[in-house]
């Protein structure tokens, strides 16, 4: 660059995507609620110290050969007999609840994540198809919606639990565990996200540039994969927030009815279900720091979810 | 509607039977009676509930001593030491209001030891049995076989009638899942009535007015509800809505025992818990080891057992509530030695030399069976020895289920490695060696999944049920333990401890087969 030259005059710069990002009319609604904020701050915790479990976590209550029984029923804060320090106390096994709870809340969110997921995928790809092709097809899916909506949740996943439990030969079952409550309760929520996808689609299906892509001769398939679908997601995404607390809380249920993953690999649902045979001789904590970490999940992810639906809903701004 | 019809006059029947001062026990405990099939399962829980609607020929007392029932006398046969002759009760009624008599023992005892019954092992050795008389049943056995009547404690005695009416003379098929007419109707002669019966949830029992016994039971019904869950359990107690929990969480005695209004009474069983694992050549269904059975090295078996810390599972998952032992037989049990319950201190360093040296370095996985509702702390054990074998290397995988679906498992030899607890109610090891440790072939091994087979040692076992030197019969049995011990055919835990907590107007002792009568409750103020 010479010396001497003068700056060229430019155009004002353009505001960078992030800065875009952070005023829009999403993020503005975000920094203006502080309740939004703190559950986003304590969803970020749970999940990030979720996912660094093996670094951060003191001890691995996972690997059998690390514990030791005697260390059993310590109290939260306190030295246990064999001398070692656990922040939140040991359980009946002699594990780190800390260390447990951050293990465990790896399998709930886990099992929550990819069962929404899964309950995403097919109820999309069944809503979309419903909405689209109308007709006899429609009324077929739709009716099997209504059908599953009209069951509660967790008694379908405990049946398709039971059912797995029956095909599955009993040396392969603990393997599984972990997939079968996926699928199962993947398999009991898809209904609500075919419901509302099949009415967004027959909506968009109306639309110009949907007829225009079918003169052109595009394949359904991809009409429904490129055009449609992006026009459909922002209610699915509220509902995937929402969907994912209550699989959260049904992987926990099914844990907690002792249908869920094996005691020795425990969820949140799982630990709180040893937790409670202990609460009547006094060893409160072994309940209580997994049911709190579960409800402030639950109820963050909830709250995000709603503000979710609160932001992405023109009429409520 | 007929049913129902049927149901109403039942009950207003039982209504107008009803004495005056009606007392009702709640009772709770952790698992219901498999079935009502008298001989179908060899169940505790099963015989406890059966032992209420029928009565055997002869039954214990609190104290483990013989008693008459429905058999009044029973001797050896003069001049035929292979033939025990039963004097039966006269004028004792089935529920129906049937005569029992001779025929109905031949038919029952015939039932009991045909193909389908869980019970045979316990008549292995009966040949015939035949009718002398009304009231006179003559077993006649293989050989002289002097301990034979401890074998029909839990032998329970149906109507013949009644069975052929109902199509019920062949046994229920348990194992393959078959329900049959007396899966839930019974006809018994014993001190209640099955008033209505929904399995798993609540059985009502009333008192039987025309029960031979000469004092009445205190108790005239019984509510039966099974809860598994140990803390709801124990807060049905509390809360009042249940009168006696016979199975009570260890963590819970000492609350329970401070609650006013509430005692536990605590006292050994006649039961020992156990490890069992598959012993045969072939791979293990549920380990990564493909080419062979981890088990059946001699070594391997020993590093487990010493890698298991009985004293820690004492202290820590029971709380001091059960007896540590080296052996797979309760010391009620003729047979038990104080040097066979001996056990070694854990020892872990030599435990994963032995691993090294059978080539087991890195360790194996396999599947753990555990029931989560039949014994005290069931599953919690199965953890803690999880962790004890992970420190060997051994990842075992924990599968808690129920013992409704646990149970098949050991009978159809479904499992690689399991927990069971075993009750002894003969109060001789022989009863030990017929289930667990002979090859599983027809009257005998019916609970040994292993595949553990040792002909030198099945023909021991079969020479005990017709020895009649006792002295010779007790050094055979010592034999046939130092071999189970030397191949480690089971990895012994401890004997239970059992502690009933009831409202403290009810009395109710311990029984050490964890079998009591509701007909032998006291009532207090």
């Amino acid at each position: 660059m010479a010396a001497g030259d003068g700056e060229p005059i430019l155009p004002p710069k353009p505001p960078s995507r992030l800065y875009r990002a952070w005023d829009s009319d999403i993020f503005y609604s975000y920094r203006r609620s502080p309740v939004t904020i703190i559950a986003s701050i304590v969803v970020v915790i749970i999940v990030g110290a979720a996912l660094l479990a093996p670094w951060i976590a003191p001890y691995n209550p996972f690997n059998p050969a690390s514990l030791n029984l005697m260390d059993g029923f310590t109290p939260p804060f306190s030295e246990s007999r064999m001398g070692n320090y656990y922040l939140l106390g040991t359980d009946n096994q002699g594990r780190d609840v800390f260390s447990t709870i951050l293990y465990g809340s790896r399998i709930s969110l886990f099992v929550g994540f990819s069962a929404t997921l899964f309950a995403m995928a097919l109820g999309i790809s069944l809503g979309l198809i419903a909405g689209y092709q109308g007709g006899t097809t429609d009324a077929i899916i739709m009716r099997v919606t209504d059908i599953q909506l009209s069951f509660p949740a967790i008694l379908i996943a405990l049946l398709i639990f039971g059912i797995a439990r029956g095909i599955i030969p009993p040396s392969q079952q603990e393997s599984m565990a972990v997939y079968v409550l996926i699928i199962a309760i993947g398999l009991a929520n898809w209904a609500q996200f075919a419901r509302t996808v099949r009415g967004a689609t027959m909506v968009e299906r109306q639309k110009d540039y949907v007829s225009a892509a079918r003169i052109m001769g595009v394949h359904p398939v991809l009409i429904l994969a490129r055009h449609v679908l992006p026009n459909v997601m922002g209610p699915v995404l509220v509902i995937a927030t929402i969907g994912l607390a209550l699989a959260i809380i049904e992987e926990a249920t099914l844990s907690f009815l002792g249908v869920g993953v094996p005691p020795t690999q425990p969820s949140l649902g799982t630990l709180i279900r040893i937790g409670q045979q202990y609460l009547f001789s006094g060893e409160w904590w072994i309940l209580f720091f997994p049911a709190l970490t579960l409800i402030l999940l639950a109820l963050s992810v909830n709250l995000l979810g709603d503000w979710l639906r609160d932001a992405l809903n023109p009429r409520l701004r | 509607m007929r049913k129902l019809l049927l149901t109403a006059s039942v009950l207003a029947l039982a209504a107008t039977a009803m004495p005056a001062s009606a007392e009702t026990i709640r009772w709770a405990r952790g698992a219901d009676a498999l079935t009502l099939d008298p001989h179908s399962q060899n169940e505790g829980t099963t015989h406890t509930f059966a032992h209420h609607i029928y009565e055997t020929l002869v039954w214990r007392d609190t104290e483990g001593t013989l008693i008459p029932r429905l058999a009044t006398e029973w001797a050896i046969k003069e001049g035929d030491d292979t033939t025990w002759v039963f004097t039966l009760r006269e004028g004792v009624t089935f529920h129906d209001g049937a005569e029992f008599n001779a025929e109905d023992v031949v038919f029952s005892l015939d039932r009991a030891r045909s193909e389908r019954s869980n019970m045979r092992q316990l008549h292995a050795d009966v040949e015939s049995v035949t009718a002398v008389d009304d009231y006179t049943v003559e077993v006649k056995l293989k050989g002289p076989s002097p301990l034979y009547p401890n074998n029909l404690t839990n032998t329970f005695m149906m109507d013949k009638t009644w069975a052929e009416t109902n199509d019920v003379v062949e046994v229920q098929d348990y194992a393959g899942g078959e329900d049959n007419y007396a899966v839930r109707n019974t006809n018994g002669t014993g001190p209640y009535k099955l008033v209505s019966r929904e399995v798993g949830v609540r059985s009502v029992l009333e008192v039987n007015p025309d029960h031979w016994a000469e004092t009445e039971p205190a108790v005239t019904e019984i509510i039966y509800t099974p809860i598994s869950d140990a803390a709801t359990r124990v807060a049905a107690l509390l809360s009042g809505e249940v009168d006696f929990v016979q199975d009570v969480p260890v963590q819970d005695i000492e609350r329970l025992s401070s609650t006013d209004g509430i005692k536990v009474a605590t006292g050994p069983e006649n039961r020992i818990i156990y490890f069992g694992y598959r012993l045969t050549e072939e791979p293990l269904a549920s380990s990564d080891v493909t080419d062979k059975n981890p088990f059946s090295d001699p070594k391997v078996l020993e590093a487990m057992h010493l890698s298991i810390d009985r004293d820690a599972i004492k202290e820590v998952v029971m709380r001091g509530n059960s007896v540590p032992t080296g052996v797979a037989t309760p010391p009620f049990v003729n047979g038990w030695t104080e040097e066979l319950d001996a056990y070694p201190a854990p020892d872990l360093e030599r435990a994963r030399a032995l691993m090294e040296e059978a080539g087991y370095g890195d360790g194996f996985t396999v599947t753990l069976d555990t029931p989560n509702n039949r014994y005290v702390n069931d599953e919690a054990i199965s953890q803690a020895v999880v962790g004890m074998l992970g420190q060997i290397g051994i990842r075992a995988t924990l599968a808690s289920r129920p013992v409704a679906q646990h149970s098949p498992l050991i009978t159809n030899g479904d499992t690689d490695f399991y927990l069971l607890g075993w009750g002894v109610p003969t109060f001789d090891s022989a009863y030990i060696f017929n289930d667990l440790i002979h090859t599983k072939e027809g009257n005998y091994g019916a609970y040994n999944p292993s595949g553990y087979s040792n002909a030198e040692l099945d023909a021991k076992i079969e020479s005990l049920g017709t020895q009649t030197d006792l002295e010779a019969r007790d050094a055979t049995i010592a034999e046939i333990w130092a071999t189970i011990q030397e191949d480690r055919v089971l990895l012994p835990i401890h004997n239970q401890v059992l502690a009933y907590a009831t409202k403290s107007n009810f009395t109710i002792d311990v029984h050490p087969e964890n079998q009591p009568n509701m007909s032998n409750v006291t009532i207090g103020e």
